[in-house]
């Protein structure tokens, strides 16, 4: 009953949708705003009808009804209510319907808060966020149901992927797809604006809170989701160009270039085709993100359902949505005005070569995740393009974005001189330059991008404050320390990622039990092995004494982890958190002879990779209340950056 | 220009799609298959993987006559299930050659004991090395080397009763 009702919440949701995609399209083309009346309470309904359904799967998986499949295939009675309540999203039924709540809620929002945009491109707007909520209600209703029933129900469900059973699974991917339909929004927007022709302040104003809420959660789950692959899988590594990594990093380039640009547009009127491009491209990468993880076409870790089916549906709506907004385009853009005109040195220039830099990474990224598709459909070879490739191709663009970075804050808009520009930069070229003298002496032989990587960041990260120079701190706006605190988030970010790849000390053994490894600063010491009994899995653990220098010895209990439902095993590094960076151990087998594959890892100021993730989504909330709050406080048009 | 600037971002998305298209209709391949079709065997010479048969060098292969390398192992369960075929296959007159991967002496006059011995000669190749030169990727694998040295055809996985007339013809045709 429960579950039926969910099921009508859908239809009525997706009926409502058509509705307003029906009124917003008679609204635009026969010029009755008045119809805006009617658009805005349906777009709220559809979002509370959306979100209802998502609270009855909610329920369904905590109370385990395994009569509904989708709950039996993918929860079990025996997990933490933690994993039961992220099993809701675990799997890609749930993970569609979640999905396409979202983008109704962010609907209904745009439909109850946006109150200055003109109101003809506020009618075509909600009307481009329902005709993209009724595709994925179709998705759902026709191709993947959540809600359908199976009979008889089994005694027990199947469980969630280990791998999974994580808390930060629990927030990790609403955090994601929040970004990912966040960006939608924006793409509405745009699509609205080229409709009406209305590509102005006006409409990047109402964009940019959108635009720039969705890159913070981006920004947080690319992070989130970094560090769980960094401590789960036990492997060590943090990033592995994994083809649903570059699905979420995408987006958030994309995303990342168009924050800058709108702000061109908002504050100068300039930049204007070029906003409205990256906004259909930011969410278009989005959706190939959602289709290249749901299709199963790209093999990974994340692709849970592997179905044709379901690829070609999801291929049938990127083409629809996707092209229809760059056919728009094509047709449109001719028509919207230039804007104003600024020089090549000048805020402005820095950020249309932020842009185009962050779109060559965006490029490289793109070719290199889509390559093996290509290489296959054309020669029947397989493929896979690595790290290799990804990071000697984007990180030497990453390393000039860096110091476009470092420069165009410091920047006048319009017009600025080159020879001041570097003048104001001089104390952090200085600094850069001891920091590549001091690592060249101290660490000979690291490579050169590493290098290169820890002189920018030490560049980078004191230019970073340099637009705080000589301001009265207390008056000083909000969304500049936003900036300025992003900026620096990036320079630690980096530093870490340099760090990480030039200093990590890796020891591999087949550990007997007593015998003390080194690696890096710490002796590490295999005292015994024990299984035990978790909630739900049976593992190994290792206790583990280590010490650094002559310093306190501690313990340490990694795990290899068997889960029986699926069956499944799973490693539990044990981490050591430190100032200077962490010590990583991973238990593995045993061999005949009673030794134990211990795989250790000295990793210095790893930390600060996530810390400056942390940091750049820090200043994303500042710059965003900062401007939330400004646009409250006043509203005339004009503003300054 | 401009034009051409404003279409093509709809232009990338529709090849883009079309690759996807071709991606999502062709089946999928779980299978690897190994670059040296078409080229030479590549040079090794293998010990004995069983005391009292000979073992196997590529030098032995290019024999004039077409043949089939079969990568197998006495821990492998697919391998017991195409033995039947190989006999098939032996008994026609088609020379066979093995590469024991990873095995010990006793553990393959075991197996040998069990489903018979097709094999002309059995080469020992106890890390895997000749199987990684041939670019397999698991067992069992037959490659079919014609009589110059040449690998014409890798067969992945095992060879079940509908395969042998196939190879039987691919036989015919690198003669």
């Amino acid at each position: 009953m429960i579950a039926e009702a969910g099921l009508a919440a859908l239809w009525l949701a997706a009926a409502l949708a058509a509705l307003q995609l029906a009124l917003g399209w008679m609204g635009v083309a026969t010029q009755r705003i008045e119809l805006l009346a009617a658009v805005r309470p349906i777009a709220i309904v559809q979002a509370g009808l959306a979100a209802m359904s998502f609270t009855v799967l909610i329920y369904l998986f905590l109370t385990v009804d395994l009569s509904v499949a989708l709950v039996a295939a993918n929860n079990a009675s025996t997990k933490p209510w933690l994993y039961k309540f992220a099993g809701t999203w675990g799997n890609h039924e749930g993970s569609m319907l979640m999905w396409v709540t979202i983008l109704a809620v962010a609907g209904g929002a745009v439909a109850l808060f946006e109150r200055k945009l003109n109101e003809r491109t506020l009618i075509a707007t909600l009307a481009a966020q329902a005709a993209i909520g009724l595709g994925f209600y179709a998705f759902l209703l026709f191709a993947s149901n959540p809600f359908a029933r199976l009979d008889p129900a089994p005694a027990e469900g199947q469980g969630l992927n280990p791998l999974l059973q994580d808390p930060g699974l629990a927030f990790h991917p609403p955090t994601l797809y929040l970004g990912y339909v966040g960006l939608s929004v924006a793409f509405s927007f745009a699509v609205g604006a080229l409709i009406t022709r209305d590509v102005g302040a006006a409409f990047a104003r109402a964009m940019r809170p959108w635009v720039l809420g969705a890159w913070i959660l981006l920004t947080l789950g690319i992070t989130a989701g970094s560090y769980w692959a960094y401590y789960e899988l036990g492997w060590g590594g943090w990033w592995f160009w994994d083809p649903v990594e570059n699905a979420s990093l995408m987006p958030w380039l994309a995303a990342t270039a168009l924050l800058h640009s709108v702000t061109v547009l908002a504050t100068r009127e300039g930049l204007r085709a070029w906003t409205v491009m990256l906004a259909v491209v930011a969410f278009s990468m989005s959706m190939v993100g959602t289709f290249l993880v749901r299709s199963g076409i790209l093999t990974s870790v994340h692709a849970f359902a592997v179905d044709p089916k379901r690829g070609t549906f999801i291929l049938v709506l990127l083409a629809l949505y996707i092209g229809g907004a760059l056919a728009l385009f094509g047709l449109r853009v001719g028509t919207v005005r230039e804007g104003s005109r600024f020089d090549a040195v000048s805020r402005e220039g820095s950020l249309v070569i932020n842009n185009l830099l962050l779109s060559a990474i965006l490029g490289i990224v793109l070719v290199g995740t889509l390559y093996p598709l290509i290489a296959e459909s054309l020669t029947g070879e397989k493929l896979s393009v690595g790290p290799p490739y990804f990071n000697s191709a984007a990180g030497p663009v990453a390393l000039v974005l860096m110091l476009v970075m470092a420069a165009g804050p410091t920047m006048r808009w319009r017009r600025d001189d080159l020879k001041a520009t570097l003048t104001r930069l001089a104390i952090p070229m200085l600094v850069a330059a001891v920091v590549l003298l001091l690592v060249i002496l101290l660490a000979p032989g690291i490579g050169i991008l590493p290098l290169l990587g820890l002189v920018a960041a030490g560049g980078v990260g004191l230019a970073s404050l340099a637009p705080l120079w000589k301001r009265n701190l207390r008056r000083t706006p909000l969304y500049i320390w936003g900036m300025v605190i992003a900026h620096l988030g990036i320079a630690v970010a980096v530093a870490g990622m340099a760090s990480e790849s030039a200093f990590t000390k890796e020891t591999l053994v087949a550990a007997q039990i007593g015998q003390p490894y080194r690696v890096g600063p710490y002796t590490v010491r295999l005292d015994d092995v024990q299984p035990v009994a978790g909630p739900n899995y049976t593992a190994i653990e290792g206790t583990i004494t280590a010490q650094r220098g002559n310093g306190a010895p501690f313990t340490l209990h990694p795990q290899t982890r068997n889960f029986p439902s699926p069956q499944t095993e799973t490693n539990e590094a044990a981490i050591t958190t430190v100032l200077d960076g962490q010590l990583y151990v991973v238990v593995g087998r045993s061999d005949d002879e009673g030794r134990w594959q211990l795989r250790l890892w000295w990793k210095p100021f790893v930390t600060f990779i996530w810390l400056g993730g942390a940091l750049v989504a820090f200043g994303g909330l500042l710059s965003l209340l900062g401007r939330v709050r400004r646009e409250m406080r006043h509203s005339p048009p004009r503003e300054f950056l | 220009m401009r034009k051409l600037l404003i279409w093509l971002p709809l232009g990338l998305f529709i090849t883009f799609l079309v690759v996807f298209a071709t991606g999502l209709i062709s089946p999928e391949s779980k299978t690897i298959p190994s670059k040296l079709v078409g080229k030479p065997m590549p040079p090794f010479a293998l010990g004995p993987g069983l005391p009292g048969k000979p073992g196997l060098s590529s030098a032995e292969l290019a024999n004039g006559q077409p043949h089939l390398v079969n990568v197998f192992a006495s821990w492998c369960v697919p391998c017991i299930a195409e033995a039947p075929q190989l006999r098939q296959l032996a008994e026609a007159g088609v020379p066979i050659y093995g590469i024991a991967i990873r095995d010990r002496p006793e553990d393959l006059a075991r197996f040998i004991a069990r489903n018979g011995d097709p094999f002309r000669a059995i080469g020992g190749d106890p890390n895997s090395s000749v199987q990684i030169a041939l670019g397999s990727s698991g067992v069992p694998e037959t490659f079919l080397v014609d009589g110059k040295g040449i690998i014409r055809r890798q067969h992945i996985g095992a060879i079940n009763p509908e395969d042998v007339p196939g190879i039987m013809s691919a036989l015919g045709d690198a003669r």
